[in-house]
């Protein structure tokens, strides 16, 4: 395998490390409305997420640093082909970062409103944005031989991209629900289960039909669709069955394998032109030299390992149910 | 005006706003890691109690550093997607290297720290606050030796076919004297505002609330003291490290920062001018003789290159263009950032002296002077990034890539206009929030921030 592909595969790696991961705090996120009914629940929601989701986040600042190093192209024309999307996106995580740390830190109930819409919103705009980029990708962008990404907001917007978007929110909430069901205790793990019944009957349709579609138009991934739609099944009647940490796994797994369609549909190009397939901007002619290429390879094969090391670690510290008296 | 201009503006918003941030997140990391430590040791009550304090205050700001600096990562791609592409291959190793060591383990272990107070052993959780000081002080080495190549490019070739920046050697990257000699003056400037920031909290709550807890602020508040004082020292000569690189990489950033417009040797340190931009030329001018040629060259009569005269040279080099940056701005901004920054450490020493020995200020004043410090050191910091950034202009990449050049083609006037006036709008707004907190935290005292936890309850002590 030559350098660009391995450090195709190692994108795909951090992005499917970052959807698994911030997949369910995202799901976590948007039902604290529904979920966390009063106070106490909603805390419970936010202390289960709250030792883990910055570093779940740096997954994503990884995985996009690892574009600008390795495919210095790919990352100029995602981040500028879809500015707009990835503008509210950016704006989103703004305000969900500053939401978690703030919104305990002064005793009133306007204020704790407040910064709950802003982890809703900034858990709901990244969980679908990160599917309609990712459609639009597949799909392909208006690029010219300048290589300059010409496609505008509506261009963007298709019925693919909206589903792709609706795929990932849907396929996040049940995540995030089946998270909740594992990892607290009392009231909320009640309605946590009922949640991840209701979200289920949205997000088994709505991921199967993107994977479907993607199958159809890229003419490969069609085993690991099949895998991904038979493991969301898996992981509902696990859940019904009151096995959850199996139905945890199981959704992680049906993210893994929606990644691997994704990225496996987009290879070799990263960003397809709608243009002509001369201008795709490819794993080969936007990637960056052998050296540097060879010079990340060794940083990644030392200090990845570690990260994860310690990441698990800390998921073992924090291992336990999460529960808050109502006070 | 159009996109360009914007995308700068956004730049320059975003950066001085992150950075407003980021220092204090360095060094209040260590300096709450340090009185954990103290804790550790001595088993004092009231370290803990300036841990949880100072730790609530670090917590508020980290939340903004952290979500400050992911719109850096992506305005870069977003805006500047032609410079972008030119530089990735060179600006993203050291970028990698951010992430994967310094940006996991600084919130990984946060979290651990926050949450892991009653879940891990007294030694290990002491352990992960010092994990996370140490990933907030690595990821500045990495980020500034990106900046310092923009300044002053080693280790890469460009490539004739691509036309785009390769990695020859990324050793020479991160050893850049640019990088190091950068680093070195940013972490201590970085220290003396998270001194002050000890400082002015202390001292203001000794000045307004005097209660049980004036030993501990007595204690904070000279601690605070004396790291601003071997920070500043740091500052100092580092800067004049600083002074002599920027002499030899970038000459013209020098230049324009003392308003010297011919070459002349030997040279003196102006300061007060009145410009005359267009005539190149001072109408007035107060100097100190020689000192500018010892601090650009270390001799009292080298010679010191001038504005006109680097105009004439780089248009041989690189062709007609104008090479002269906004000659005013820098030349306040380096008066800014020495004079603001000296007085923050002079704060420092006197405020040493006058509590030598157990004694306190009895003059409220002197107080207040204390808890100005503060403002003025960040003011210093902020001016100290516009003399790096606008002193490169025009370029992006000295040499190689003019800012002109870097913009993404595909992004509209309204697109960027657009994003300039969001965050514009959401920073103004968070900058309320963040101030606001801190204030009431402040306000409250350290008694209201020591939650006391029912044996028993499952309630994690420290948690959102």
């Amino acid at each position: 395998m030559d350098l660009p592909t391995l450090w195709f595969l190692a994108i795909a790696l951090l992005w499917t490390g970052y959807l698994v991961l911030e997949g369910f705090d995202f799901g976590v996120g948007m039902l604290l409305p529904t979920v966390g009914r009063d106070e106490a629940g909603r805390r419970t929601m936010i202390n289960a997420i709250g030792p883990v989701w910055d570093g779940n986040e740096v997954w994503l600042i990884t995985a996009i640093g690892a574009m600008f190093a390795a495919f210095p192209a790919w990352y100029a024309a995602t981040l500028s082909g879809f500015y707009l999307p990835v503008l509210l996106i950016v704006v989103a995580l703004v305000f969900r970062g500053v939401a978690f740390e703030y919104r305990g830190k002064i005793d009133s109930v306007v204020w704790r409103r407040r910064w709950d819409a802003a982890i809703l919103g900034g858990s709901l705009v990244p969980a679908f944005g990160w599917g309609l980029v990712f459609a639009n990708l597949l799909r392909g962008v208006e690029i010219g031989a300048d290589g300059v990404v010409r496609s505008g907001l509506v261009d963007l917007l298709s019925p693919y991209a909206l589903l792709g978007g609706l795929a990932t929110t849907t396929l996040f909430v049940l995540h995030g629900a089946l998270f909740l069901g594992l990892k607290t205790d009392g009231p909320v793990r009640h309605r946590a289960r009922l949640a991840a019944r209701t979200s289920a009957f949205a997000a088994v349709p709505v991921a199967g039909g993107f994977l479907a579609w993607t199958v159809r138009d890229q003419g490969s991934g069609a085993v690991a669709a099949l895998l991904a739609v038979g493991l969301l099944l898996a992981a509902v009647a696990a859940a019904a069955r009151r096995r959850e940490g199996w139905a945890f796994a199981a959704t992680a797994a049906a993210v893994v394998a929606l990644a691997v369609v994704v990225f496996d549909g987009l290879h070799p190009a990263l960003m397809r032109s709608t243009v002509s397939p001369a201008f795709d901007l490819t794993v080969a002619n936007a990637s960056s030299g052998p050296y540097t290429l060879g010079v990340l390879s060794v940083i990644g094969a030392v200090f990845l390992p570690l990260v994860i090391g310690y990441q698990a670690w800390s998921y073992w510290v924090f291992r336990k149910r999460v529960r808050v008296e109502a006070s | 005006m159009d996109a360009l201009d914007l995308a700068r503006w956004q730049f320059g918003i975003t950066t001085i706003y992150h950075f407003l941030f980021v220092p204090l997140t360095i060094g209040l990391s260590v300096v709450v890691a340090a009185l954990q430590t103290a804790w550790h040791r001595t088993g004092r009550e009231e370290y803990l109690r300036a841990t949880r304090f100072f730790g609530k205050l670090f917590l508020i700001n980290f939340a903004m550093g952290v979500v400050t600096g992911i719109v850096q990562e992506f305005q870069f791609g977003m805006n500047w997607s032609t410079y972008s592409t030119f530089v990735g291959d060179v600006f993203g190793a050291p970028l990698a290297l951010e992430a994967l060591l310094a940006f996991f383990l600084e919130s990984t272990f946060i979290g651990l720290w926050i949450f892991g107070w009653d879940k891990l052993p007294k030694r290990v959780h002491l352990a992960t606050i010092w994990a996370a000081a140490l990933g907030s002080n690595l990821s500045a080495y990495f980020i500034l030796a990106a900046n310092a190549w923009m300044r002053h490019p080693v280790g890469f070739a460009v490539d004739e076919a691509t036309g785009r920046a390769r990695l020859t050697d990324i050793g020479a990257v991160l050893t850049n004297p640019q990088a190091w000699s950068t680093y070195v003056h940013v972490l201590g400037a970085s220290f003396v505002v998270a001194g002050l920031f000890v400082v002015a909290v202390s001292a203001y709550r000794l000045w307004r609330h005097r209660d049980a807890d004036s030993t501990m602020f007595r204690t904070t508040l000279r601690a605070g003291l004396v790291t601003t004082v071997v920070a500043g020292a740091v500052v100092a000569l580092s800067g004049d490290h600083q002074a002599k690189l920027m002499a030899q990489y970038e000459p013209m950033k020098l230049a324009s920062a003392e308003a010297l417009w011919r070459t002349e040797a030997p040279t003196g340190f102006s300061l007060f001018a009145v410009g005359d931009v267009e005539g190149s030329r001072n109408v007035v001018n107060v100097q100190v003789p020689y000192v500018l040629s010892f601090l650009a060259t270390g001799s009292f009569t080298g010679e010191v290159e001038g504005i006109v005269d680097l105009q004439e040279r780089f248009e041989e080099q690189f062709g007609p263009a104008d090479y002269v940056p906004n000659v005013p701005v820098l030349y306040w901004a380096f008066r800014l950032m020495m004079g603001l920054g000296g007085a923050g450490i002079a704060v420092g020493v006197l405020g040493l002296w006058l509590t030598r020995r157990g004694r306190l200020p009895e003059q409220g004043w002197m107080y207040g002077v204390a808890v100005l410090a503060l403002p003025a050191a960040l003011a210093a910091n902020i001016a100290g990034w516009v003399l790096t950034e606008i002193g490169r202009q025009p370029w992006t990449v000295v040499g190689e890539l003019m800012t002109a050049a870097s913009v993404s083609p595909g992004v509209s006037l309204g697109e960027v206009a657009f994003s300039l006036s969001v965050f514009t709008l959401l920073y103004g707004a968070l900058a309320v929030v963040e101030a606001r907190l801190l204030w009431r935290y402040v306000q409250a005292g350290p008694a209201h921030v020591t939650p006391t936890v029912a044996p028993g309850a499952a309630v994690p002590a420290f948690t959102y």
